[in-house]
């Protein structure tokens, strides 16, 4: 049982609560060794702009192997903990839960006592995920109704089908298997909910044939890789319906569903059309009695000399958005957009989701225009903007520019030099580069997913609407 | 206070203490109402709630009578103590529970189940038996003859139980709905399971000894 006499004071029972959580001072993210010959990290970056080592590596905590891929990483608890139906306020959140996407083992590291100093603390073998789960390739982690949810991109023998995994917050055992009835489902990649409407969402990649030697362009071609939403029932774990976003849609990622419980809709992001190299995001929304999804946004390819193009875009002479990443504010009011390929960074105003404005655009790094920071603007950059995260009152922005370790070549062949950057928005629209905040991230290590101190806006579901 | 009336009062005040307990129902009822906009659908929501808890009770209550009436009452006594301190146990040691099975697009039977569920896996109704003792088996020896009063007043503990504990569901709710908000779940919801296991825990030990 959990022996805090109070609630954990990081947990809101709605989002506009949520709002008002005290600024973050420092940031969790993770890294990883492309080449695997030394341990991946947990890393904490000071983010107080007051601190003496702000927009720093102040403490890093090592893996126990090599060749992990850190990856994405979550809370064993957060807010998702007050709801109603299964109110469980007393546990902490304390644990990061850090899966290794390529080794398929798992880490614990522990924040407290010294949140700065995380310790590594349990170590989940993979061998204990495909026997008990019968998955392998763990890749998000969320904490909800009933424990630690995990998705995995692989089964035991890693291949199909990938799913969702359950594990205990607070002896980190893996539970076993979450879905009862995957029905059509088959790829796996990312997963939330909407926990008003008792509905758990996913979205595909591929096996892990498809992507750990990197991307197979024949099977781009032939639309293979994953292009599908699924909609389960949260609490029967039952597949509910499919949908399609038809066959010239390739790689279906992240999921973002509003905060306010009450909303029933979201937005993913799809990687590439197969007609013109554009991304687009989409929303999901129960039209009904069903759930439908629309195109509301596309980026389009950007023509380019080919001489600045890796081999695999050459034939295009044009540079793919490769929209990778994006993430919504607490207030479902902004949506950040990660363009891996162009360098873009845009920032849409959703409050009508289903016609965004877009309300701001920034630029670094890129297949072909090496935007620099401001902080240094001699300096050209390589990799792009990738996984965000906002803050909870939506005032900071973070990111960083590495996508997958066999991945990134494919599109940087000379190597992805890492860094992170904050951005600072406006309440109303628009934003701007912080010039006091550029990690340039130590080689080997690439960074990859942001988790920001007491919570931030793609780590905490609500039960209650605002 | 007459010797009559204890027993009685603490048969209620349960109810209360249960009642106050956000994982006991309060908190569904004002989260359905915030979902679905309506003062209303709390008040609806607490009918199931309640029914399932006098569910849960009734079922504790029936099961400790019939022992009670068919075997020795202080053998029955003893051995209700001994499931009440590993039910403490359990609840105390109890990590998150594995399976939840209802969630917030519910209707009153979901309600109902969940509420049975939750009341049955905390012990509620265990908690009444030191009330239920001197209620029900006030004459020990002479129970056959009197048995169809000893039912009707193991009825009116679950009654009185469950009716105290829908006002005190009723009052909480509707005070955090219309006045105080949500927000008030952030400071003022305190580890009540380490209260109640300590409550399953005294309980069980009284059994035993008394």
């Amino acid at each position: 049982m959990a022996t805090a006499l109070r609630p954990d004071p990081t947990f809101y029972p709605n989002p506009r609560l949520a709002q008002k959580a005290p600024p973050e001072t420092f940031a969790y993210v993770v890294a990883f060794d492309p080449n695997r010959a030394v341990p991946d990290r947990l890393a904490v970056v000071d983010v107080d702009p007051g601190s003496s080592t702000y927009g720093r590596i102040v403490f890093e905590a090592e893996a126990t192997h090599t060749g992990d891929e850190f990856h994405h990483f979550g809370w064993n608890a957060c807010s998702s903990h007050l709801c109603p139906n299964a109110p469980h306020p007393h546990v902490e959140r304390r644990y990061l839960i850090v899966p290794g996407l390529r080794s398929s083992r798992i880490y614990v590291f522990d924040t407290k006592p010294e949140p700065k100093k995380p310790r590594l603390v349990h170590v989940v073998e993979p061998q204990e995920v495909a026997e008990r789960a019968g998955y392998s390739r763990p890749h998000t982690v969320h904490c909800g109704p009933e424990g630690i949810y995990v998705s995995a991109l692989g089964n035991a023998e890693g291949k199909g089908p990938g799913g969702v995994f359950l594990m205990d917050p607070e002896t980190f055992a893996v539970l076993g298997r979450w879905e009862i009835d995957r029905g059509s489902q088959y790829f796996a990649y990312d997963f939330w909910w909407h926990l008003g409407h008792d509905t758990l969402v996913t979205s595909e990649w591929g096996t892990p044939d498809m992507f750990e030697n990197g991307l197979i362009p024949e099977l781009i071609l032939g639309a293979k890789y994953g292009r599908r939403l699924h909609f389960f029932d949260l609490h029967k774990r039952r597949h509910l319906q499919e949908i399609d976003l038809g066959d010239k849609y390739q790689l279906v990622f992240e999921l973002r569903p509003a905060h306010e419980p009450t909303k029933a809709y979201g937005f993913v992001n799809c990687v590439l059309s197969l007609e013109d190299l554009s991304s687009s995001i989409w929303l999901w929304r129960r039209e009904n009695g069903k759930w439908a999804a629309h195109k509301v946004i596309t980026i389009p390819a950007e023509p380019a000399d080919p001489d600045l193009l890796p081999p695999v875009l050459k034939p295009f002479k044009a540079v793919p958005p490769l929209v990778t990443d994006i993430d919504l504010s607490v207030d479902d009011r902004f949506l950040y957009v990660s363009c891996w390929g162009t360098g873009q960074f845009l920032q849409y105003d959703v409050s009508d989701p289903m016609n965004p404005k877009l309300t701001g655009e920034l630029r670094i790094g890129g297949i072909a225009t090496r935007a620099p920071h401001p902080a240094d603007p001699s300096r050209p950059l390589n990799g792009g903007p990738q996984m965000v995260e906002v803050s909870r009152d939506g005032r900071r922005i973070y990111f960083t520019n590495s996508l997958y370790g066999a991945v990134d070549p494919q599109f940087y062949p000379e190597g992805i030099e890492g860094w992170m950057v904050k951005v600072e928005a406006d309440p109303e629209g628009g934003m701007r580069f912080d010039e006091r905040f550029f990690v340039r991230w130590p080689a080997p290590h690439r960074p990859h997913q942001i988790r920001l101190e007491g919570g931030d806006a793609s780590s905490d579901s609500y039960c209650y609407p605002s | 206070m007459s010797a009559e009336l204890a027993p009685w009062l603490l048969v209620a005040g349960l109810g209360a203490f249960h009642g106050l307990n956000p994982a006991m129902g309060w908190l569904f009822a004002v989260a359905l109402g915030l979902h679905r906009g309506s003062g209303r659908v709390v008040g609806w929501a607490m009918l199931p709630i309640a029914l399932g808890h006098a569910a849960s009770v009734l079922l504790t209550v029936a099961l400790f009578l019939a022992l009670g009436v068919v075997l020795e009452l202080a053998i029955v006594q003893r051995a209700a103590g001994l499931v009440l301190l590993a039910w403490a146990f359990w609840v105390f040691r109890r990590g998150h529970p594995r399976r939840v099975r209802v969630g917030m697009t519910t209707g009153a039977a979901g309600l109902f189940l969940w509420s049975f569920t939750m009341a049955s896996a905390h012990g509620a109704g265990l908690m009444l038996l030191p009330a239920l003792i001197p209620i029900c088996f006030a004459d020990a020896s002479n129970v056959l003859p009197h048995l169809a009063e000893t039912t009707s007043r193991g009825l009116l503990v679950v009654l009185v139980h469950s009716g105290a504990m829908l006002l005190v569901t009723a009052a909480v709710s509707f005070l955090v709905y219309r006045v105080v908000g949500v927000a008030i779940l952030r400071s003022a919801w305190i580890n009540l399971d380490l209260v109640w296991a300590l409550a399953l825990a005294l309980t069980g030990l009284w059994l035993v000894v008394a």
